[in-house]
């Protein structure tokens, strides 16, 4: 099974070879590296970028203004915030221009904690991205929908930003991309750069598919009665962890994968509340002001007299930073068992 | 290439401007002799061996810039808009670049990354004063914005032209983005990107002289700075250590020069070489245009006129005059006509539509799909 990295990698060649992608840039992005996640080795349109993140993402939209698709990358959305306004405008420009002018540009970064990155390597991005209206936001749990994700962000005519968990990038799922080699070791040996005597190195392809991803669709991950638990991205592993552990005590969870922030998957949102009557919403960005607080309002607004218990949030501790040690880290972002405590509570719960 | 930074100051550039009023008796009898102009053009001022025919059209789209530009300023005072800001004082800087740019949609085309200041660029080009007036005045048949934006900030996919935005020098990184895509499509486009000078102090200029620069992978990009010497109320000196602009693009071995953007023939003939320049190497360019900032800085400080500067359109106005290639009385019928045509397209513009309550939720996506999550 492809890891993230391979499958996004592999996305990425499949949108330079069938998409018309012209350019997959940033730092470090082109060969030697292929990236540090090496997600973007072998690819003939990737190529290396100052280090300046304005610099890039100023260069993706005149790039997608000209009408040429593009993948950009930050290499850290912890590094990422000295773009905001240049985010904002590229979500705007087809607005402020009365639908004339639209970005066809995806910009890629890796999100988030678990890797122990400490301070500047452990930021969230979500709750951010999702107040920059004009943008669509995905969020891949797994390789598949990291393919499926990336060719729909591809495809779509607007700037969509594509956030990739750090912790998952060596994620291996349990689907086949289509196409991808049945043998592990045999897609590593046609598209991983080897680690020595690179030189003259270049990738063979297996023969890739197109697989879309619909943004804006999540995926039950459990199946469950007795509460919903609504994630994304790296946390989704957790969730369902929880949901496995949990089931053996006879509490049900439901477990949806939102895979979009932007625009989000309601229906099975709230068709999943309307049959559980309990909901918790899990992410790891900052507590203050976090996008599953939109959803939990809106859940409160429109579902109201169906909840049996008050909508919960957990998320990030809202502190400026994580911090390198383990002891740190782990009490900063929610955990295992954090989730399952949370669930318990909101099961427990008696109206 | 250094031969091409020229050490002349704004503060020369701009007296010899001033310095050139001739005598109205002189002015008068070239006036009358208008047949024998070529001569005298040849004799006191050879205007760089521009044609009449450049000359003439120069003077009337700055003729007409000026009239819209003051239009503008007439319909905010009146009330009749929310906001002005705009480019009086940079007609001789502006209408050349608009003259001389290849328009058209596309890629084989040059791409325009322009600022709030870039009227007489777009008169240059074609722009009609009503569509400034809708603009301004914020009607839904705006055809830059459909009534969503400030004064002057143009967008016209037609020509090519960027969607002029408020953050300062955000264009400039833009610019090198879409000399990418001409570059790679093989033709012959440049992109051109204009902006203030207090605006260079911002990363996104930095980041465009690296990203237009970089060894082997030079971009096809006229990269300009139209110095009128002022931020909003920061005057050059309060925060330029460099002596010129322009010698910030020599560090990156870019080609550069400073011009006096007040002289539409010096600007002509500046902008001519560096397109051609860039479209022969594929490399970059900078200008460094010295100009005047004739109303202020916007809306938010007054828009009066500042009648101690050099009036670009006055100055080239007088030495056409001198010359005998214009005569008083077309002169007067320029103005006229223009002044007629603001008036105009003014109580035109008062007629149409603005845009409706409802349209907050149109172009937020392509299609309009998942403009409203209340509708997920
Ligand atoms: C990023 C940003 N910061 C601040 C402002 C507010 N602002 C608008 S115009 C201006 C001064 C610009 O001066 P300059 O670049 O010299 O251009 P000029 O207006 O003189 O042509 C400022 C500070 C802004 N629009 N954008």
């Amino acid at each position: 099974m492809a890891s993230i990295a391979q499958a996004i990698r592999m996305a990425l060649h499949y949108g330079e070879t069938n998409m018309g992608v012209k350019d997959i840039f940033g730092q470090d992005v082109g060969a030697p590296l292929g990236g540090v996640f090496t997600a973007t080795q072998g690819l003939k349109t990737a190529w290396n970028s100052p280090l300046d993140e304005r610099g890039i993402i100023g260069m993706a939209m005149g790039i997608a203004m000209g009408g040429d698709k593009c993948v950009a990358e930050i290499q850290f959305a912890d590094y990422i915030f000295n773009t905001i306004d240049l985010l904002k405008i590229a979500g705007n420009t087809l607005w402020c221009t009365n639908g004339q002018m639209n970005l066809p540009m995806v910009v890629m970064t890796p999100v988030g904690a678990g890797i122990f990155g400490s301070v500047y390597h452990s930021h969230s991005f979500d709750a951010w991205a999702s107040r920059l209206p004009g943008w669509k936001i995905v969020m891949p749990s797994n390789p598949v929908d990291a393919y499926g994700l990336m060719l729909a962000a591809i495809q779509d005519p607007n700037p969509v930003l594509y956030l990739k968990s750090k912790a998952l990038m060596r994620h291996k799922g349990d689907e086949l991309i289509p196409g991808e080699p049945a043998d592990e070791k045999e897609l590593k040996a046609m598209i991983d750069k080897p680690v020595q005597n690179a030189e003259g190195w270049k990738p063979r392809w297996p023969d890739l598919q197109e697989y879309i991803v619909p943004i804006g669709k999540g995926k039950i991950t459990r199946e469950g009665e007795h509460i919903t638990v609504v994630t994304y991205s790296r946390m989704v592993h957790l969730c369902d962890e929880a949901a496995d552990k949990l089931r053996e005590e006879g509490i049900s969870v439901e477990v949806i994968d939102l895979r979009s922030i932007y625009p989000y998957d309601w229906q099975m949102i709230k068709s999943s509340i309307e049959k559980t009557g309990r909901v918790l919403f899990v992410n790891e960005d900052t507590e203050v002001t976090n996008f599953g607080e939109h959803l939990a309002y809106r859940a409160t607004q429109e579902m109201f007299y169906q909840l049996m218990a008050r909508p919960r949030v957990l998320a990030g501790k809202n502190l400026p930073g994580i911090g390198l040690h383990p002891n740190l880290e782990k009490n900063s972002v929610p955990q295992l068992h954090d989730i399952e405590l949370a669930i318990r509570e909101v099961v427990a719960e008696v109206p | 290439m250094s031969k091409k930074t020229t050490g002349k100051t704004a503060a020369k550039g701009a007296a010899k401007g001033t310095a050139k009023s001739v005598s109205k008796a002189s002015a008068k009898k070239a006036s009358a002799v208008v047949k024998a102009a070529k001569k005298a053009v040849t004799k006191k001022d050879d205007f760089g061996g521009l044609s009449e025919d450049i000359l003439l059209r120069m003077h009337d789209l700055m003729v007409k810039s000026r009239v819209l530009e003051e239009r503008l300023i007439k319909i905010y005072k009146a009330g009749e808009a929310y906001f002005w800001i705009g480019g009086p004082g940079e007609e001789a800087w502006g209408v050349p670049l608009g003259m001389l740019g290849r328009k058209g949609q596309g890629l084989e085309h040059d791409w325009w990354h322009l600022h709030y200041r870039c009227t007489p660029t777009l008169i240059a080009m074609g722009m009609t004063m009503i569509d400034s007036i809708r603009l301004i005045m914020n009607r839904s048949t705006d055809p830059s914005t459909g009534g969503r934006n400030f004064a002057n900030h143009y967008c016209f996919p037609k020509w090519n032209v960027a969607p002029v935005t408020s953050p300062i020098e955000v264009q400039y990184p833009l610019a090198c983005g879409t000399a990418h895509a001409q570059k790679r499509a093989g033709g012959k486009a440049i992109s051109i990107v204009t902006g203030g000078d207090a605006g260079t102090a911002e990363g996104d200029f930095a980041s465009a002289l690296i990203l237009a620069s970089r060894k082997g992978q030079e971009l096809p990009v006229l990269i300009t700075v139209q110095n009128n010497k002022m931020g909003i109320s920061t005057p050059f000196e309060g925060q330029h250590g460099e002596t010129h602009i322009a010698d910030r693009a020599r560090a990156f071995n870019i080609r550069s020069r400073v011009i006096n953007g007040n002289d539409p023939v010096e600007t002509y003939l500046a902008v001519k070489e560096e397109m051609e320049y860039i479209r022969k190497t594929g490399k970059p360019s900078f200008i460094e245009a010295h100009t005047t900032r004739l109303y202020g800085h916007s809306s938010a400080d007054g828009a009066n006129k500042k009648t101690h500067m050099v009036d670009p359109v006055m100055a080239f106005e007088q030495r056409l005059l001198d010359a005998g290639i214009l005569s008083e009385k077309a002169v007067k019928k320029i103005w006229e006509i223009y002044e007629s045509e603001g008036v105009i397209a003014q109580e035109q513009a008062r007629t149409e539509p603005v845009p409706t309550s409802e349209s907050v939720w149109d172009h937020v996506f392509v299609n309009n799909e998942n403009a409203d999550w209340r509708n997920f």
